[in-house]
């Protein structure tokens, strides 16, 4: 970075106004001579008549906020139906993903099923194998707990290089919700479980059925059976009426429109287990069974959806943290590539398996920064560089990328996804 | 097993016939297949009617669509080809799989006898078994899948165990940074504005 002058902010500058917001044009909206005419002159919105209480039953965002919205990337897969989409992470803040544009992952479609139509059947090594319906579930003991679901594949084209172009798509395949449904615990003692039976098998409705395998220790532990999120019943897509919640582990096995809970001695080793969500490493050989997902931080504005448009002076860097293996306890962040870091400030205390939100305040001078953030969690994992991750597993594993993330950004505020020495 | 608490008395008692309805599952050593059987020679024929027009004629795939067939050696290049043959651990997949999700978009309409034919000639494809093979309950464990050893369990406590470090660097920790490399020189992120427009509220 010699060509680059790079320093970080300093707070008694800031706070001294030596470094003061250098263009006015950019304070406060435009100055005229006459006042700002809307303050000066009488807005409609001011005189007139807003609409009514009857207007909207169920509302969607405001119309200034159109680009808030899940985005897909055509070629990425053969079609959209066992296909991805993206959170507009870039645009979020906060840590509770609003359900309408949490990221979709199907293998066969979203499918539309009632809870009418809904059945969960609990088999195999159990005392007494049982078939509840929807009504059934919401008469257990409840349990609301917020965790976040991070596909497995999540910032999987990053691993050859930077590819794609902003925080929603090297990132976005993930939300955080507030989840509120009946342990998988209390379920699997409701139908009791045989000496025998180590591990579940779970499968959902569709036509793809996701079956996976979940260790009976982590079934018993912190999986959950939800029907609402964020409040609400959960949206079609995300599973509606009943799915798994897994906490802290990959995606994929959170599955959706769930059918059937089988317990069994053995892993059944299905497609999504093998073929799938297996990590092939350098010399050819697979992991298998990587469920957690690893620390991980991105830093969602700036970034390349979400520039700087204000110029020099006070900027807000943000972005998320989280860790399948417990709660954020520090993220850093850095401005010059990993040169030097300074601690940011976590707008709550970490939660386990959670997304939280970090901020750093600077004193933006105009040049040029390579962002990076790094997390920590509360089981001492610091998250690696990409460089460290390749000299572990190569460029094949597909899955678990959790690695560091650069923004370049440059002198008139524009970012780009860069890889960096 | 684990202690239980008291039960709650939900739900009702599973009818044998209706488990049997929705458990499907196959297990590697075969817990879970029907009887039945299908050859090479009626799984080319089932195949090119259910299955070719995605996955080819030879089950080489079709443009972006999964190839079942090749990539023999591929797993340590630079782009690995995993297909049944050269990557898939275990036949039961393949079978539990077709059974239950396939063909895409009418998926459980394979009968047993049909997804052993179907398999058999997968693994036809994949130059594992000669053109007279039938495929049965009988022989199924008999196949040797090339890659049955080719996976370990996740290891990142061990392999990784470095990225556990308490005290990570704050200060002068390089010399210098360049880029190396940078996501608009490829240029595959889709536009904004064109996909702003259809996802208007």
């Amino acid at each position: 970075m010699s060509d680059t002058h790079l320093k970080n902010a300093s707070r008694r500058q800031f706070l001294s106004g030596a470094a003061a917001v250098g263009a006015g044009t950019l304070a406060g909206g435009a100055v005229h001579a006459a006042g700002d005419p809307l303050i000066m002159e009488t807005q409609d919105f001011a005189a007139g008549l807003g609409v009514g209480v009857d207007e909207t039953p169920y509302g969607l965002p405001i119309q200034f906020e159109g680009d808030v919205v899940r985005r897909n990337v055509e070629w990425l897969t053969a079609d959209t139906i066992s296909s991805i989409n993206f959170t507009p992470i870039h645009a979020l803040d906060g840590t509770i993903t609003p359900q309408g544009c949490a990221f979709e992952r199907h293998h066969s479609g979203a499918i539309e099923m009632s809870k009418d139509e809904y059945r969960l059947m609990i088999h195999g090594l159990v005392d007494e194998p049982l078939i509840f319906t929807y009504e059934d579930l919401e008469r257990f003991p409840r349990v609301t707990r917020t965790f976040f679901l991070e596909c497995a594949a999540n910032t999987g084209m990053e691993w050859a290089g930077a590819q794609l172009n902003g925080a929603q798509f090297t990132h976005g395949m993930i939300h955080n919700m507030e989840y509120t449904g009946v342990t998988l615990r209390t379920l699997l003692e409701e139908s009791g479980i045989k000496p025998e039976g180590k591990w579940v098998y779970v499968e959902g409705h569709d036509a793809s059925s996701n079956g996976r395998s979940i260790p009976l220790e982590k079934a018993l532990d912190d999986c959950m059976i939800a029907f609402k999120a964020n409040g609400e019943a959960l949206r079609m897509e995300h599973g509606y009426p009943v799915r798994l919640v897994v906490p802290g582990w990959e995606g994929n096995m959170w599955v959706k429109w769930l059918r059937r809970i089988e317990v069994v001695e053995n892993a059944v080793e299905s497609r999504e287990e093998t073929s799938k969500y297996t990590d092939v490493l350098e010399n050819g050989i697979a992991r298998k069974w990587t469920w957690v997902m690893d620390a991980k931080s991105v830093i969602t504005s700036p970034s390349p959806q979400s520039p700087i448009k204000h110029g020099k002076g006070p900027l807000v860097i943000t972005g998320l943290a989280w860790s399948g293996r417990g709660a954020i306890t520090r993220v850093d962040v850095s401005i010059d590539g990993g040169m030097s870091w300074q601690e940011a400030r976590l707008a709550a205390p970490g939660q386990d398996m959670a997304l939280s939100r970090f901020y750093l305040d600077i004193d933006w001078d105009g040049s040029e920064m390579l962002l990076q953030s790094r997390a920590m969690d509360s089981e001492g994992y610091v998250q690696p560089t990409k460089t460290e991750l390749r000299e572990v597993r190569g460029l094949n594993s597909i899955y678990h990328n959790n690695c560091i993330q650069t923004w370049h950004v440059k002198t008139n505020g524009e970012a780009e996804n860069v890889e960096v020495s | 097993a684990p202690a239980m608490a008291e039960k709650m008395g939900l739900g009702r008692a599973a009818l044998p016939e209706e488990v049997a309805s929705w458990d499907h599952d196959v297990s590697p050593d075969g817990t879970g297949l029907p009887e039945g059987s299908g050859s090479v020679l009626y799984g080319e024929e089932v195949f090119a009617d259910a299955c070719a027009a995605c996955h080819g004629d030879f089950a080489e795939g079709v443009d972006n669509w999964p190839k079942l067939a090749g990539g023999m050696g591929t797993l340590d290049r630079e782009d690995p080809l995993k297909t049944v043959g050269s990557f898939w651990p275990h036949l039961s997949t393949a079978w539990d799989y077709v059974h239950r999700s396939m063909p895409f978009g009418d998926a459980q309409s394979l009968s047993d006898d049909d997804t052993y034919a179907i398999v058999a000639y997968i693994l036809y494809s994949n130059d594992l078994v000669d053109d007279d093979f039938v495929l049965s309950r009988e022989n199924f464990l008999e196949v040797e899948m090339p890659n049955a050893d080719g996976f370990i369990l996740d290891d990142r406590d061990t392999t990784e165990a470095h990225f556990w470090k308490a005290e990570p660097c704050m200060s002068d920790c390089k010399d210098s940074v360049e880029i190396t490399m940078r996501a608009t020189v490829l240029d595959v992120t889709p536009d904004e504005g064109e996909s702003t427009e259809d996802a208007a509220l």
